[in-house]
């Protein structure tokens, strides 16, 4: 069994922005015929063409666990897309041994009127098990879900917590050769990713499953993955193993910048909202790149929002330089009351950093904007890259650390201490 | 789990593609699935529930008898309007609501369709499938309300589940079609109702067409392949004097078979795409 699982040779995918000049049929013909008959003209977008994917080659062997990573547009959904058969390539081909399920999403399919029970039946038919499948492993399902006590209840009634604990126990129970995982750990709480990033490298260890494992989660591609691909603007930029691809692509994330925008349509958003820019400062206004820590540090995010929306929350992840998640911030994390007023256009909102939090080192700043409870609007280019000082320090212990050196501590907030009488 | 060793090509599909039977049938049990979905769905909050399938049909009919066999005393050849109207309303209101789930199916599943993969013809089929029930409870009632109206049970009753079908196939023909062009072009959602209410017009369902219709629009009326599964009901309740007019019921059959190989061929033929323009 030296071939591989998977091979994948040449594989190009191309989309038509903008009016394509394949359409010419009757209705067009119709359409065009009305138009000038009201007087609207029409407009006429060049017909550009884009490749998410050009020259995409590698081969995947059996039971190994390959991560695929990659700024958001770098094609690897498309990939993902491809090899799980929702869409077809331009050119190339793949050749693929074994039943591949893909877990683009978690709880595909779910219906919130419908109970956990039966959407446990509907969701695994969904990703591809078979009634007996399902039906043989449903306790064990249940049981990993914790929601046994609302198992008859519509999973609209689920808190949002429950409802992606059922959906992942459901995918969890998938037991094809090939599993396509995408961003899908980026839901769920801190513990509940851990059991099933354990379950899935188990299933990879023991049962000899091939795993191809898309995440922004630098941890658990770290821990899952024995190799690892870059994507850059769709072609293929490094591949090995994992240390030196992920070391690559940190590298390449950006160099020290405290700024970076984005205009027309090839920012990250949809057609609700479109981020422009990003702007990391100091207090002062300052924005070297060098920051001390004795200063508040602001964060102005600027985007565009084409139609008001409720329930839009616009943030971004602060990441270590090992690109792993240090806090998250949404506007929305405030009182309602003092959520920043959202207005159509340009706008820019500003978020700031407490003093004495940072320890020294290399930081992220990566914008991230979702409909809350609906879908992620964009996520994560990183924007924004800087160092900080150490030196908030007020207490002559701390003149050590004032050149530079480290604290123990991905953070060095300074608390308080008292003592107890009694 | 059986390790399948078979080995996939992934790769530009050219030309013209098969149907691939053998798929669909692997995805069977999906496809039951998401019918019966769709019927929970449907009537999952809903006050009155699955009697919903029992009130609409009646509460037509009973308008239906009052407006043409009473106020406009159409002819009904001696049936009960109530029966003859019954008759026809079972396979006009599958065939309505059949197409109107099944074209609006694909769009409605964009989440679905862009996140897996299976043959996707299952969602049309789905959605035409879970009008069976419906179907069956609104016979259900045609049987009951056949003796209280004095109407005979004849052994033409068993050939209906035949009849059946051919209000069936032209709802999944159309279904097909419309559902795949409704990827591409969202017109679509405003021409089927306009169908299905232009189409009651039409369509024999509140009269005899017999007793109207001047002899030379007989063959384009039977055009309209609903006409042929209309008839076809009348003959099994009523008897013999509503036979079918069988040339035109054959030609709705063929009409209807056209309709669903050549949206089979579109249908498959843009399928590969559904999941870029949804």
């Amino acid at each position: 069994m030296s071939d591989p699982i998977i091979k994948i040779s040449g594989v190009g995918k191309r989309f038509t922005l903008g009016e394509s000049a394949g359409h010419d049929t009757l209705r067009d013909h119709l359409a065009a015929g009305l138009r000038s008959l009201i007087g609207r003209k029409k407009v006429v977008h060049p017909v550009s063409e884009h490749w998410a994917l050009r020259d995409v080659s590698f081969d995947v062997n059996e039971g190994e666990v390959v991560g695929i990573i990659g700024h958001n547009g770098a094609g690897k959904s498309t990939l993902l897309k491809i090899l799980s058969q929702i869409s077809e390539p331009t050119e190339g081909e793949i050749r693929v041994r074994g039943r591949i399920a893909s877990l683009l999403e978690v709880g595909t399919g779910f219906h919130p009127e419908l109970s956990g029970r039966e959407n446990i039946y509907l969701n695994g038919a969904i990703l591809g098990m078979t009634h007996a499948e399902i039906r043989a492993k449903f306790d064990e399902i249940v049981a990993f879900s914790e929601v046994e006590k609302f198992l008859e209840t519509p999973v609209k009634r689920y808190s949002s917590g429950m409802y992606v604990r059922l959906a992942f126990a459901v995918a969890a129970h998938l037991d094809p050769e090939i599993l396509v995982v995408d961003e899908v750990l980026a839901v769920g709480d801190a513990a509940f990713q851990a059991k099933c990033l354990e379950k899935m490298g188990d299933a990879a260890r023991h049962g000899g499953r091939t795993i191809l494992f898309v995440s922004h989660n630098m941890q658990a591609l770290r821990a899952l993955c024995s190799r690892a691909v870059l994507l850059q603007q769709g072609r293929v930029a490094k591949i090995g193993d994992t240390a030196s691809v992920l070391n690559r692509y940190l590298a390449d994330a950006t160099d020290q910048q405290t700024s970076r925008s984005w205009s027309g349509d090839d920012s990250p958003g949809n057609h609700q909202v479109r981020l422009r820019s990003v702007h990391v400062a100091d207090e002062h206004g300052s924005a070297s790149g060098v920051f001390s820590t004795s200063q508040r540090i602001f964060v102005d995010i600027e985007f565009e929002c084409f139609e008001i929306l409720s329930t839009l929350t616009v943030g971004f992840d602060l990441k270590t330089s090992e690109g792993d998640v240090l806090f998250r911030s949404y506007q929305t994390d405030q009182r309602p009351a003092d959520h920043p007023p959202l207005k159509l256009g340009t706008q820019k909102w500003r978020c700031e950093i407490p003093a004495g939090l940072f320890n020294f080192g290399t930081y992220l700043v990566c914008p991230r904007a979702h409909l809350q409870g609906h879908y992620l609007i964009f996520e994560g280019p990183t924007a924004a890259r800087f160092d900080t000082v150490l030196d908030h320090g007020v207490s002559p212990f701390w003149h050590k650390l004032k050149n530079r050196s480290e604290r123990a501590g991905l953070i060095s907030p300074i608390l308080r201490w008292t003592q107890l009488h009694g | 789990m059986s390790h399948t060793n078979t080995e996939r090509v992934l790769r530009p599909s050219k030309g013209l593609i098969s149907l691939n039977l053998g798929e669909l049938w692997r995805f069977r049990e999906l496809l039951g699935l998401l019918a019966w979905r769709d019927i929970l769905i449907r009537y999952k909050q809903t006050y009155l529930g699955i009697a919903w399938a029992v009130l609409q049909p009646v509460l037509t009919m009973v308008v239906f008898s009052v407006i043409f066999g009473r106020l406009a005393k159409f002819e009904s050849w001696g049936a009960p309007y109530a029966i003859l109207t019954l008759a026809a309303l079972l396979p006009w209101q599958f065939f309505g609501n059949a197409l109107s789930e099944s074209s609006n199916s694909l769009v409605a599943s964009a989440r679905i369709i862009s996140k897996v993969y299976f043959p996707r013809l299952i969602i049309p089929i789905s959605a035409v499938l879970s009008g069976v029930l419906d179907a069956l409870i609104a016979t259900a009632i045609l049987l009951v309300l056949m003796p209280f109206y004095g109407v005979a049970f004849r052994p033409q009753l068993l050939l209906l589940p035949l009849f059946f079908l051919a209000a069936f196939l032209p709802a999944f023909a159309g279904g097909v079609w419309l559902s795949a062009l409704n990827v591409k072009y969202r017109d679509v959602r405003y021409i089927v109702p306009f169908i299905v209410r232009i189409g009651m017009y039409v369509t024999p369902v509140g009269f005899l067409w017999q007793t109207l219709l001047p002899e030379k629009w007989r063959l384009l009326f039977h055009l309209n392949p609903l006409v042929g599964a209309i008839d076809g009901f009348r003959w099994c309740v009523l008897g013999e004097k509503f036979a079918p007019w069988w040339p035109g019921f054959w030609m709705s059959i063929g009409v209807t078979f056209a309709v669903l190989i050549t949206g089979l061929i579109y249908f498959r033929q843009t399928e590969k795409t559904f999941a870029d323009l949804v």
